[in-house]
C-alpha cells in the first residue's frame, strides 16, 4: 500500500516535470529598445547620484542653475567592479519606482542598463540620441569614446572622462639615478634589473590594484574580452600578447622592481609612496596617485607617451575605467536630466577645471590649457594625454560583467600567494569564461 | 475552569506580536522564495528546474565547500570550547572572578556583526594591528597575505567565535547553574573527580541546551553572508564574489536579476538547516516535556 503510494507520487512529480517551463530568464531583446517616457513635467526634482569625486561639480551647476530643483546623492559610483546602482535598479524595477534621473557610472553599468532587467521592465538608461542629445554633440566626443555607451545603434549615456594609459615617471629621480626614461617595453624592463641592482626598492611600478590589468595587458593587446558578436565573447590568454606581458611583470616582480601589492592599498603610500620611480597608469594617476596618495611634491612627476613594443609597429595603449553619466529612462524630468549631464561633460565651465580628462573633445582643450591641470606636473603632458587617448586599443571590450572581478579574486590572490602571472593565466582564462557564460555569453574558439 | 481559560487568553496576547512578525518576516517571505524557486521570471511552473539550473552553477560547488569547512571548524571549536569555558567558571573559580570573566567574554557579542569585522579588519592587517607581531611572526607581512584563500575560513571562524561564543558560555553557565548541587555532591561522594563530574554528570544533563546551541549555530553559519561581503568589499574584492551560498543568492538576484534562482538556492539552505534541527531535536529529547 505503502509502496504504490510512492511509485504514484513519483510518476505524478515526474508528469509535472515533464510540462515545466524553462528556468532560464528571459533573454534581452536585442532590437531596439522601446522608450515610453514617463509624463513629464519640467517643474520636478532631479536625483542625481554622483560619487564623491564629482559631486562639486553637480554643487556647480546647481549654484550655476538656482531654478532647477536638484536632489543630490552621492554613492560609490560604482568603482572598483561595485554593484551597488545595479542591485538598486533590479529593486526598483520590481518596485516599479525610486530610480535617480542622473547617475555617475562606470561604463560596464551601460551593458546591462540599456536593456530590461526582467520581461516587464524598461531599460534604465534612456538613448540620449533620441532627440536628448543634439547629434552635433554627440560627434565632438573623443574618438572612440562614446563607443562604451552605444548598444544597437543608439547612445545611452554621454562620457565624462577617459583614462587612458600613459608612462608616468618621477623626473627628478631619473635625474638623480641618471637614468633615461623609457621609450619601449624591452627598455622598461632592462630598466627593472637596472633598479633591483642599483637602488634596490625603488619601484617601477605595481600589479595589485584592481585595475592594474587594464594598465598592462589591455596596453599589450591581449585578447582577454574581446567581443566578436553581441553576445559572443574570445578570450584566449595564450595568445603572444598576453604571455609577453605575463613574462615580462613575472621577470620584474622576481627582481623587486615592479610591487605585488596595490598603489592603492592601505599603507602603500606611507611605506613605499616614496619610491615609486615609474608607474604605467591611467591619465588620473597623475593628480590621484602623485599629488594625492603619495603627496610627491609639485615639480617632479612627468607623463610620456605608452610604452611600445621592440618589432610591434602598433602602439596601443589601455584605459582604467573613465566613468559615464546616464539619464534615467523613467525620469520625468529629462529636459533638466539632459541639461545637467550636457553641462556636466561638455561645458569648459565644469570640465576645464575637472579632476579627469575629459571625454568632449573640446573641453579636453580647455582642460590642458587650465594652468591648473599643468603647474603639478614636472614638464607639459598633453603631448602624452593626447597621443594615449587617440592610441586606446579598441580590442578590449565593454563586457556585461566587470573585467576586474577574476583578475582581483583570482589572479591577484595566487601572485600574492607567490604564483608566476604566466602559472596564472589558465585559471584566469577559466574564471573569465566561467563568468561570461553566466552573464549570457557564448564563449567563441580561441 | 475560569482561570485556566483566562491564562489561556493572556498568553495569546503575549505571544501576538512575536507571531505577526514572524509571519510578516518569517512565513510570507518563505512562501514567497517557495513560489518563486518553482517558477520563472514569465512566472511559469518549472518544476525542479531552478534547483537543476543553481545546482549545475560553477559557483555552487565552492560555495558550498567553503562553508562545509567553516562549519566543521566553527561548530568544533564553538562545543568543546564554550562548554568546556562554562564548566570550568563554574566549578573551578571563585565566584567574583568567574562572574567578571563572563561578562568579559559576552562583551564582544554586544557589538552588531558589521562593527566586529571592521573591528577585524583592523586586527587582521599587520600595517596597523594591535598584535602585528605575532601576524608577523606568523609570516602574514600584508593583508593580502592575510586573506589568502585558504585561511578565510578560519578568518571567519575567528570573527563568528570572538562575537558569538561569549553570548553561549553565559547561556551554558545558566544551564549548569540548573543541575542541583546534590547531584554533584552524590557523585562527588561516589568517587568522582572533576572530570568525571563534567563528563558523565554536568554535560548529559546540559544536553538539550548544547543541541539547542547546535542548532543555531548551523543555521547561522550556513547563513554566512555579512563577513565575506564586507571583506569583498574592503579588500577591494580580492574574494569570491559568490565566497558563501547567502553571497551566490545575492549576486544571482542582484547582480543577474535571477530571482527565481536565488529563491531556489536560500530553499536548499532552509531544508539544510531544517535536517540538521530535525536530526539534532530527535537525538537530544530537545522538545520532549519533563515529566
Amino acid at each position: 500500500m505503502k509502496q504504490r503510494l510512492i511509485l504514484t507520487a513519483t510518476l505524478a512529480a515526474l508528469a509535472a516535470l515533464a510540462g515545466c517551463a524553462s528556468a532560464d530568464s528571459t533573454a534581452a531583446p536585442t532590437g531596439p529598445a522601446s522608450f515610453t517616457p514617463a509624463p513629464q513635467n519640467d517643474a520636478a526634482t532631479v536625483t542625481v547620484w554622483t560619487d564623491s569625486t564629482r559631486l562639486a561639480s553637480v554643487q556647480a551647476y546647481q549654484k550655476s542653475h538656482p531654478d532647477k530643483k536638484l536632489n543630490i546623492v552621492t554613492y560609490d559610483g560604482s568603482a572598483d567592479g561595485s554593484t551597488y546602482l545595479q542591485t538598486k535598479v533590479q529593486l526598483f524595477d520590481r518596485t516599479g519606482s525610486g530610480w535617480p534621473d542622473v547617475v555617475f557610472a562606470s561604463p560596464t553599468d551601460v551593458t546591462w542598463a540599456s536593456a530590461p532587467t526582467g520581461p516587464n521592465a524598461q531599460a534604465f538608461a534612456a538613448p540620449l540620441n533620441q532627440g536628448l542629445v543634439p547629434q552635433p554633440t554627440l560627434d565632438n566626443f573623443a574618438k572612440g569614446s562614446l563607443s562604451p555607451c552605444e548598444f544597437n545603434g543608439q547612445v545611452y549615456c554621454l562620457r565624462n572622462d577617459i583614462a587612458q594609459v600613459v608612462a608616468w615617471y618621477n623626473a627628478k629621480l631619473f635625474k638623480d639615478f641618471g637614468y633615461a626614461v623609457p621609450k619601449t617595453w624591452q627598455e622598461y624592463q632592462a630598466l627593472g634589473a637596472k633598479v633591483a641592482k642599483e637602488h634596490p626598492g625603488y619601484l617601477l611600478g605595481a600589479v595589485g590594484d584592481t585595475n592594474s590589468h587594464e594598465s598592462y595587458f589591455w596596453s599589450s593587446q591581449c585578447p582577454a574580452f574581446s567581443l566578436t558578436g553581441p553576445t559572443t565573447l574570445r578570450t584566449d590568454l595564450q595568445d603572444p600578447n598576453c604571455t609577453r606581458m605575463a613574462t615580462l611583470l613575472d621577470s620584474m616582480i622576481a627582481n623587486g622592481s615592479v610591487s605585488k601589492e596595490a598603489f592603492f592599498g592601505q599603507n602603500f603610500a606611507q611605506a613605499r609612496g616614496s619610491k615609486v620611480l615609474m608607474a604605467i597608469g591611467p591619465s588620473w594617476h597623475g593628480q590621484y596617485l602623485f599629488n594625492a596618495a603619495f603627496k610627491t611634491p609639485a615639480g617632479q612627476i612627468g607623463a610620456a607617451t605608452p610604452l611600445a613594443w621592440d618589432g610591434d609597429p602598433t602602439v596601443a595603449t589601455g584605459n582604467v575605467g573613465g566613468a559615464v553619466w546616464m539619464v534615467s529612462s523613467h525620469s520625468a524630468n529629462l529636459k533638466t536630466s539632459t541639461d545637467l549631464v550636457s553641462w556636466l561633460t561638455t561645458s569648459d565651465e565644469n570640465q576645464a577645471g575637472a579632476p579627469t580628462y575629459p571625454a568632449y573633445a573640446p573641453a579636453a582643450k580647455a582642460w590642458l590649457a587650465n594652468p591648473k591641470n599643468s603647474q603639478y606636473f614636472a614638464s607639459d603632458v598633453s603631448p602624452a594625454f593626447q597621443a594615449a587617448a587617440s592610441a586606446v586599443w579598441p580590442g578590449w571590450s565593454n563586457t556585461r560583467f566587470s573585467d576586474a572581478t577574476a583578475w582581483s579574486s583570482v589572479v591577484l590572490p595566487a601572485v600574492t600567494a607567490g604564483k608566476t602571472l604566466t602559472a596564472t593565466l589558465p585559471a584566469w582564462q577559466t574564471a573569465i569564461e566561467n563568468e561570461a557564460k553566466a552573464a549570457g555569453y557564448t564563449i567563441a574558439a580561441r | 475552569m475560569t482561570r485556566s481559560l483566562r491564562g489561556g487568553q493572556a498568553g495569546y496576547f503575549f505571544v501576538a506580536g512575536y507571531v505577526v512578525l514572524l509571519v510578516a518576516f518569517g512565513i510570507v517571505p518563505t512562501a514567497y522564495a517557495f513560489y518563486l524557486a518553482f517558477t520563472n521570471d514569465r512566472g511559469q511552473f518549472t518544476g525542479l528546474n531552478q534547483f537543476v539550473k543553481v545546482i549545475g552553477d560553477y559557483r555552487f560547488a565552492p560555495a558550498f565547500a567553503h562553508v562545509a569547512v567553516y562549519l566543521v571548524l566553527w561548530l568544533v571549536l564553538l562545543l568543546i570550547l564554550t562548554v568546556g569555558i562554562a564548566v570550568v567558571l563554574r566549578g573551578r573559580m571563585r565566584p567574583g572572578l568567574s562572574a567578571t570573566l563572563r561578562f568579559l567574554y559576552y562583551v564582544p557579542g554586544a557589538l552588531a556583526g558589521v562593527a566586529s569585522v571592521l573591528v577585524w579588519l583592523f586586527m587582521l592587517d599587520p600595517s596597523v594591528s594591535p598584535a602585528s607581531g605575532l601576524l608577523r611572526a606568523l609570516g602574514f607581512d600584508t593583508f593580502s597575505q592575510v586573506i589568502a584563500p585558504e585561511n578565510l575560513p578560519l578568518v571567519f571562524v575567528l570573527i563568528a567565535f570572538w562575537t558569538g561564543a561569549g553570548g553561549w558560555i553565559v547561556v551554558m553557565y545558566g544551564a549548569l547553574n540548573n543541575i542541583p548541587d546534590e547531584i554533584l555532591e552524590a557523585a562527588r561522594i561516589d568517587g568522582a573527580g572533576p572530570w568525571k563530574s563534567a563528563l558523565f554528570v554536568q554535560i548529559p544533563m546540559i544536553s538539550r541546551w548544547i543541541a539547542y546551541m547546535a542548532i543555531l549555530a548551523f543555521a547561522g553559519g550556513t547563513q554566512l553572508f555579512v563577513e565575506p561581503q564586507m571583506l569583498q568589499t574592503a579588500s577591494l574584492g580580492r574574494l569570491d564574489p559568490a565566497w558563501s551560498p547567502n553571497q551566490l543568492a545575492y549576486v544571482l538576484a542582484f547582480r543577474y536579476g535571477d530571482f527565481n534562482g536565488a529563491a531556489a538556492v536560500s530553499l536548499i539552505l532552509l531544508v539544510l538547516g531544517l535536517l540538521c534541527a530535525g536530526l539534532l531535536v530527535r537525538r537530544s529529547g530537545l522538545f520532549k516535556v519533563d515529566a
